[in-house]
């Protein structure tokens, strides 16, 4: 049994059926009774629907904490980048601060595969039919990877710019990848996820030139979603763009 | 399509309040969903049967009470009604509306046997 949350396993708690019910009936025939009759009472619940995932999130959080580990969850449509930029990240950083990855993708350990030929320890995490990682999840892949302390832990969630935004891992801060290709009015889009981010990466600079992406009007947009949004450009395959987000990490 | 995960927290909530409270059987959910929070009541609507087949809430009824959207203009002070989170505000036209209510997900009451 887990130590962390008291689960039988790392999947997802399953529900046992109800017992055959002596007076089973249709929808139709239950609403034509009176309340009473049936003992029906009202239970005031008032209970936020992701109140679960939060508590665990808090529990990741405070274990961060408590170790020095700095977690970041990334955040992108599918392709912007995410990958690419870890593993030009761990390269770029390799022997000053170490870096553990987990992956979540539905299928596939391919991205987790990319990680680990840096030499860094990476989880994947497959989500199968869900399309984000949950704090539950994170929970259990910290003990798994048994993440150092004093750590970068690197979140790369499932490409997604919808679904990630409601689920808190417990992580520092969310940093969203945008790449110039997917266009400039993608903050507008997806406003929750660019609410939820704290930096804004935009990649593939490199790719300006043929593209109509306009960073000024990107950069505005995101500002109107979230005025404190931090933004940085730069390209994942371009090593020497890197400067910027290597010394927003190194301030973190 | 996270509005299914949202919905196994809601059977997970309903079963441990089944375990709580004694109950059998659950008739009715009232879920209270803000305009400004990232889920679609249509497609709550769409997955909530299939998720709580075989549960304590097989057959119950699904209600939604949708919460409106306010926030609080930086600029002008005043209360704006919100439709999404990043409307500015119509009495003076700027932007960064801070929100103040519809961003919630709650299950508020349950009619149960
Ligand atoms: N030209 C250019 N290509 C890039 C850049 N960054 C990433 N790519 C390419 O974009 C493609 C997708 O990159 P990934 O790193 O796999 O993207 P991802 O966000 O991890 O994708 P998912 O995990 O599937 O969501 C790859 O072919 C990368 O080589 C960049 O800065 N410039
Ligand atoms: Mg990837
Ligand atoms: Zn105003």
């Amino acid at each position: 049994m887990c130590g962390i949350c008291g689960c039988g396993s790392s999947s997802k708690s399953k529900f046992s059926p109800l017992k055959p019910h002596h007076h089973s009936h249709d929808d139709a025939h239950s609403h034509s009774h009176a309340h009473e009759t049936h003992g029906e009472r009202l239970i005031r619940v008032e209970q936020d629907i992701l109140a679960k995932n939060d508590s665990y999130a808090d529990e990741n959080r405070a274990y961060f904490q408590q170790h020095g580990i700095f977690a970041l969850n990334f955040v992108s449509s599918p392709g912007a980048g995410k990958t690419t930029l870890l593993v030009a990240t761990i390269n770029a950083l390799k022997n000053t601060r170490p870096i553990f990855v987990i992956e979540g993708d539905q299928q596939t350990d391919l991205d987790a595969d990319r990680i680990r030929a840096t030499g860094a320890a990476a989880l994947q995490i497959n989500t199968g039919k869900a399309c984000h990682l949950d704090a539950h999840d994170i929970g259990h892949a910290v003990q798994t990877l048994q993440v150092a302390d004093n750590s970068v832990l690197a979140i790369e969630n499932v490409g997604n710019l919808v679904c990630p935004s409601s689920f808190d891992l417990g992580e520092a801060h969310k940093v969203v990848v945008l790449s110039v290709t997917e266009g400039d009015d993608k903050p507008l889009k997806y406003p929750d996820m660019f609410h939820a981010a704290d930096l804004m990466i935009i990649n593939k600079i490199d790719l300006l030139p043929y593209t109509n992406f306009d960073v000024a009007r990107c950069i505005e947009f995101a500002k109107r979603i979230n005025p404190d949004i931090e933004v940085l450009q730069l390209s994942a395959t371009q090593e020497q763009s890197l400067g910027a987000w290597l010394e927003w990490l190194n301030q973190h | 399509m996270h509005e299914i995960s949202l919905l196994e927290s809601v059977l997970e909530s309903l079963e441990a309040q089944a375990k709580q409270q004694g109950f059998q059987q659950v008739k009715q959910v009232v879920l209270e969903i803000g305009a400004l929070s990232c889920v679609e009541a249509d497609a709550l609507r769409f997955g909530f049967s299939a998720v709580m087949k075989n549960s304590v809430a097989e057959h119950a009824e699904l209600v939604i009470v949708k919460i409106a959207g306010q926030g609080l203009c930086p600029t002008c002070q005043q209360t704006v009604l919100l439709e999404t989170r990043h409307d500015p505000c119509h009495h003076c036209g700027s932007f960064g509306v801070k929100v103040l209510q519809g961003q919630s997900m709650r299950i508020k009451e349950l009619i149960v046997i």
